[in-house]
C-alpha cells in the first residue's frame, strides 16, 4: 500500500491498515477540514499520514508548536462550525488539559474529535496514565475502539455525537490499538467545509465565572443526555456464548485477548463489549450484570468500568462477586495479552484453560536498548562538552544533568551518563532553575529545538529573571527526531510541506536576556568544546544552541543525491586506545575477534565525526 | 476451535522487519482472509528489538500467545532466542545466521552468546528449523538490504504457509520501490528455494 492510498482509494475497497491510519481515513470520510497534533508515540504516524496527504485532501494540518496550542487551533475551527481533529499521546492531554477542560464547557459547532493515544506497559513513555480517566475529570463523552476498523469507524460516530451535542468527543486508544494492522473496509471520502463563520456568543465562548457556573449545568444535563444515548447505542454490544454463570465487561484493546481466549477454550460466557463508554451506561450495564451471575471486568489500564460496576451494584443492592483488578484476578499494571486473561481466567472459571509449555533459555541474550544513532549530532554535542568539563576539572558529583524528552535523553547511558533527571517535555529547565536555587551545584539543563518550543521557552525565561546561575543546551538537530522526524517551528517547513517561517532559538535566547547565547556546529568538535568551556564559566543563565541536522535528515539527503561517504579504521595506525569505542560509543564501532577496532559499513553515516575523537588520526575515509 | 496461523516476525530496527510483515498481511487481505498484526514503533526502532506478531484467521488479538506461533522468522540468531517463549517444538522456524553484535558488547555491559551455542539451543528444542545465510542470499541478488525478502521467501516455502507464493509476490510488487523490485523479487526466489531443497 501506499500512503496515497489511504485519500484516494474508493467507497467499498479495502486497504491493510494501522489503526493510526485508518483515525486518518475516518475522518476524511467524516469532512474534516482543520487537522493538529504535537507529535508523540503512539499517535504519531496519524500526523505522518497527514503531512503527506493534506494538501492534496484539501484539509488542513499543522504540526503545532504543543498538545496545548493544537487542541485550541482545533477547538477554534470546530468553534466556527469547522469539523476538526486533534490527537496527541497520552501525556499530551496533560499539557493541553488546561483548554481541554474548558472546550468541554464552551461545547462547539462542528464536530470535535481528541485523540489520546495511551501507552500501557510504557514503551515509548513516561508514565502509563489511563485518560479514561481524563473524560471522567472533564465530562466528555468517550470512544473506545478495538482494531483499525472500529477507529475509523468510532471516527465518523465521534464527528456526529459531537456535532448532536455540541460537545467535543474523546477517543481513546492505545499502542496496540494504535499500532495494530488490520482490515478496513472503506467508505466514501467527503470533502470539508473550506472556511467557517464564528458566530459571536460570549455567553457560550467566554468561560468568565458568572458564564461558566451556567455551562457547568448545560453539560451536566447534556451528560445526561449523552447517558441516553449510550444505553442504547449499538456500538454497546452484548456477545452471548452461551451461558450466564460469568458476564465479562470489557473495552478497546482487552477485549480482543477476550475473545482469543473464549473462542480458544470454548467458554460458555456472556460478554459486553463497550465502545460508547463515558458516560457509562448504567441501565445497560445493569441489565447485563443481572442477567449474569458473576461478573469480571477486563480493561487496561486502571479499575475504571470495575468501578463504576461495583458502584452500581452498591446503588441496586445487587449481590454479586465482582472480578478484576481490585480483586487481584488481574493484574494492575501494564498492557494485557491473551496469555494474561488467560490466567486470569483459570482463576475463577470452572473449565480448565488451555495452557501451553513455553520455551525458556538461559544463554545470555545482548542487550539491544534504544541508543543514539551513527551520525547523531547529540553524540558530538555531550562529547565535546564532557571534554569541556574534564578540562576545566569539573567533577562529575558536582554537576546535575537536567535532560528532557526527546532522542538526547539517551545520553542517559555509559558512558556519557548525562541525565540525572528527567519527567516531562520542557521540564528540563524548570528543573534546573530549582537545582539551582537549592544548591551549589553546576546545573546543565538540555532540550532539543522542538522541546524548547514545546515548553521549555517559560522555563528561560523564570531562568533569567530569578538570575538563575545554569547552562542550558539546545540542541537543534532541525527537526523532533525522536517521534520519526517531524517539522517544528524551526523548520522551514510547515505540517503540509509548505514553506514557512523559520523561528530562531538564537532570537529567542537573546530576546529572553540570558547572559551568554552562542550557536555552534557539534560536528565542529574543537570550537564546539571552547564555546562549552567559556558557557560553563559563565556566571549566569548561558545558552549553547548546538546545531546540526539529526542524522535521518543527512542520511536521506545523502541518499537522494547518491552521496556515500564511509571511513575506515588504518590498523596500522590504530594503537587500541578505544576511545571511539568506549567514549565516543558511535555503535558503527564493532571489534573483531583478533581485538582490532573496526567500522561496519552497514551502519557508519559518513558524518566523519570520528576523525575528530581519534588522538591518532588512524580513522580514514573510504576512497 | 478456530482455525487460526500464527506468525511470529523479530529482527533489529533497520532490518526491515516490519515491511516483511506488511507484505505477508496485505496478501492475506487479497486471499480474503481476516489478518490482524501488531508492530512496534517509536523509541524501540533506534537499535532495539523489533517484533511484529500477527494472527491470519478468525482471531481479533494480534499477540501470540506463549508457545502458539505456527511460524517464526527470526532476522538475527538472538532475536530468535529472545522469541523462543513463542514457539513450540512444531514451530517452524527460519533464522537469519548472520548476527547483529550491539554496542553494549563493545562497552562490555553485555554478552553475546556463541553462534554455535545459540544454533544448539535452537535445535535441541526446535524440529523444524532452517538456519539460513541471508544475507549471503542478499549479496547475490545485488543488495544486502534485501535480506528481508529472503528471509520471506523462506517463509513462504514453509509446508503450511497459508498464502500462496504468487499473492506474496504480487503484494512485494505493490509494497516496494519499482527500481528496487528486481532484486528483492531475486532474494525472494533465493530463501524460497533454499527451503524448498530442504538445505538447513
Amino acid at each position: 500500500m501506499k500512503v496515497k492510498e489511504i485519500l484516494t482509494e474508493k467507497e467499498g475497497g479495502k486497504l491493510f491498515l494501522l489503526g493510526n491510519e485508518a483515525a486518518v481515513r475516518g475522518a476524511l470520510e467524516s469532512g474534516v477540514s482543520l487537522v493538529s497534533t504535537y507529535p508523540g508515540t503512539p499517535s504519531s504516524e496519524i500526523g505522518n499520514v497527514f503531512y503527506k496527504i493534506a494538501n492534496d485532501a484539501g484539509v488542513y494540518f499543522e504540526f503545532s508548536s504543543n498538545e496545548k496550542v493544537a487542541l485550541e487551533v482545533s477547538a477554534a475551527a470546530a468553534a466556527s462550525g469547522l469539523r476538526s481533529f486533534v490527537f496527541m499521546k497520552h501525556v499530551g492531554l496533560n499539557v493541553a488539559a488546561d483548554s481541554f477542560m474548558s472546550t468541554v464547557y464552551t461545547g462547539v459547532k462542528g464536530g470535535m474529535i481528541v485523540l489520546s493515544a495511551d501507552d500501557p506497559s510504557m514503551y515509548s513513555s513516561q508514565n502509563e496514565q489511563d485518560n479514561r480517566i481524563m473524560a471522567r475529570l472533564g465530562g466528555i463523552p468517550l470512544l473506545e475502539p478495538s482494531n483499525p476498523q472500529e477507529v475509523k469507524d468510532l471516527m465518523k460516530f465521534g464527528f456526529e455525537l459531537s456535532e448532536k451535542y455540541e460537545i467535543p468527543v474523546l477517543m481513546r486508544t492505545t499502542t496496540r490499538i494504535s499500532h495494530m494492522r488490520g482490515v478496513v473496509e472503506l467508505g466514501p471520502v467527503v470533502k470539508g467545509k473550506e472556511k467557517g463563520f464564528f458566530q459571536k456568543n460570549p455567553g457560550q465562548y467566554v468561560v468568565m465565572p458568572a458564564y461558566a457556573v451556567k455551562m457547568r449545568e448545560k453539560l451536566m444535563n447534556k451528560l445526561g443526555m449523552i447517558k441516553e444515548d449510550a444505553n442504547h447505542s449499538s456500538l454497546n454490544k452484548t456477545i452471548d456464548m452461551g451461558g450466564k454463570s460469568l458476564g465479562i465487561v470489557t473495552s478497546g484493546g482487552a477485549y480482543n485477548y477476550v475473545m482469543d481466549v473464549v473462542n480458544e477454550n470454548d467458554l460458555k460466557v456472556k460478554i459486553l463489549k463497550l465502545a460508547f463508554s463515558h458516560p457509562f451506561p448504567e441501565k445497560l450495564v445493569l441489565d447485563f450484570i443481572s442477567s449474569v451471575d458473576n461478573i469480571l471486568v477486563v480493561e487496561e489500564v486502571e479499575p475504571v468500568m470495575e468501578n463504576e460496576i461495583l458502584a452500581i451494584i452498591g446503588k441496586n443492592n445487587l449481590d454479586k462477586k465482582v472480578h478484576g483488578k481490585l480483586d487481584g484476578t488481574l493484574p494492575r499494571i501494564y498492557e494485557y495479552n491473551p496469555d494474561i486473561i488467560s490466567l486470569g481466567m483459570a482463576k475463577i472459571v470452572d473449565k480448565k484453560i488451555k495452557k501451553r509449555e513455553k520455551f525458556v533459555t538461559k544463554l545470555p541474550l545482548p542487550l539491544r536498548p534504544p541508543v543514539l544513532c551513527p551520525g547523531c549530532p547529540h553524540r558530538a554535542t555531550s562529547f565535546a562538552l564532557k571534554k569541556a568539563i574534564k578540562k576545566l576539572k569539573i567533577k562529575e558529583e558536582d554537576i546535575i544533568y537536567s535532560s528532557d524528552i526527546g532522542c538526547y535523553a539517551l545520553a542517559i547511558q555509559e558512558p556519557y551518563k548525562m541525565a540525572d533527571y528527567c519527567i516531562s517535555m520542557g521540564s528540563s529547565i524548570g528543573i534546573g532553575c530549582g537545582f539551582a536555587k537549592a544548591t551549589d551545584q553546576k546545573v546543565i539543563s538540555f532540550i532539543g529545538d522542538s522541546t524548547f518550543f514545546h515548553a521549555g521557552m517559560a522555563g528561560l525565561v523564570n531562568a533569567v529573571h530569578n538570575k538563575d546561575n545554569l547552562l542550558l543546551v539546545i540542541q537543534d538537530n532541525r527537526i523532533t527526531g525522536m517521534t520519526g522526524g517531524q517539522t517544528n517551528p524551526g523548520t522551514p517547513l510547515d505540517g503540509m510541506g509548505n514553506p514557512a517561517p523559520e523561528v530562531s532559538l538564537e532570537g529567542i535566547a537573546k530576546g529572553s536576556g540570558a547572559d551568554f547565547v552562542k550557536t555552534v556546529d557539534p560536528f565542529n568538535m574543537k570550537e564546539t568544546e571552547q564555546v562549552f568551556k567559556d558557557a560553563l564559566q559563565c556566571n549566569g543563565v548561558a545558552v549553547v544552541i548546538t546545531k546540526h541536522p539529526c542524522a535521518m535528515l543527512t542520511d536521506a539527503k545523502n541518499r537522494k543525491k547518491g552521496i556515500n561517504i564511509k571511513y575506515f579504521v588504518n590498523q596500522e595506525k590504530c594503537i587500541n586506545c578505544m576511545i571511539c569505542v568506549k567514549d565516543f560509543t558511535c555503535p558503527a564501532f564493532y571489534i573483531e575477534k583478533d581485538g582490532s577496532v573496526n567500522i561496519n559499513p552497514l551502519l557508519c553515516d559518513g558524518c566523519g565525526v570520528c576523525v575528530q575523537v581519534c588522538p591518532k588520526k588512524a580513522i580514514e575515509v573510504k576512497e | 476451535m478456530k482455525n487460526i496461523y500464527k506468525i511470529q516476525l523479530i529482527g533489529v530496527g533497520g532490518q526491515g522487519t516490519i515491511k516483511a510483515s506488511t507484505i505477508i498481511g496485505e496478501a492475506a487481505m487479497k486471499k480474503g482472509l481476516n489478518v490482524v498484526m501488531s508492530e512496534v514503533h517509536g523509541m524501540a526502532q533506534r537499535g532495539g528489538t523489533v517484533v511484529t506478531e500477527f494472527k491470519i484467521g478468525d482471531a481479533d488479538s494480534p499477540l501470540i500467545e506463549e508457545g502458539a506461533a505456527d511460524l517464526m522468522i527470526a532476522f538475527e540468531p538472538t532475536e530468535a532466542l529472545r522469541a523462543i517463549n513463542k514457539v513450540n517444538a512444531d514451530t517452524y522456524v527460519i533464522v537469519n545466521r548472520s548476527p547483529i553484535v550491539p554496542f553494549t558488547v563493545s562497552l562490555g555491559i553485555s554478552e553475546y552468546p556463541q553462534l554455535s551455542q545459540v544454533f544448539n539451543e535452537l535445535g535441541s528444542k526446535i524440529e523444524h528449523l532452517f538456519i539460513i545465510d541471508a544475507q549471503k542470499m542478499a549479496k547475490e541478488a545485488g543488495n544486502i538490504i534485501s535480506e528481508n525478502m529472503v528471509l520471506l521467501g523462506a517463509a513462504c516455502a514453509t509446508p503450511n504457509f497459508p498464502i500462496s507464493k504468487e499473492l506474496i509476490i504480487q503484494s512485494m510488487q505493490e509494497n516496494l520501490p519499482p527500481k528496487s523490485l528486481k532484486i528483492n523479487l531475486l532474494a525472494f526466489e533465493k530463501g524460497f528455494s533454499e527451503i524448498k531443497k530442504g538445505n538447513n
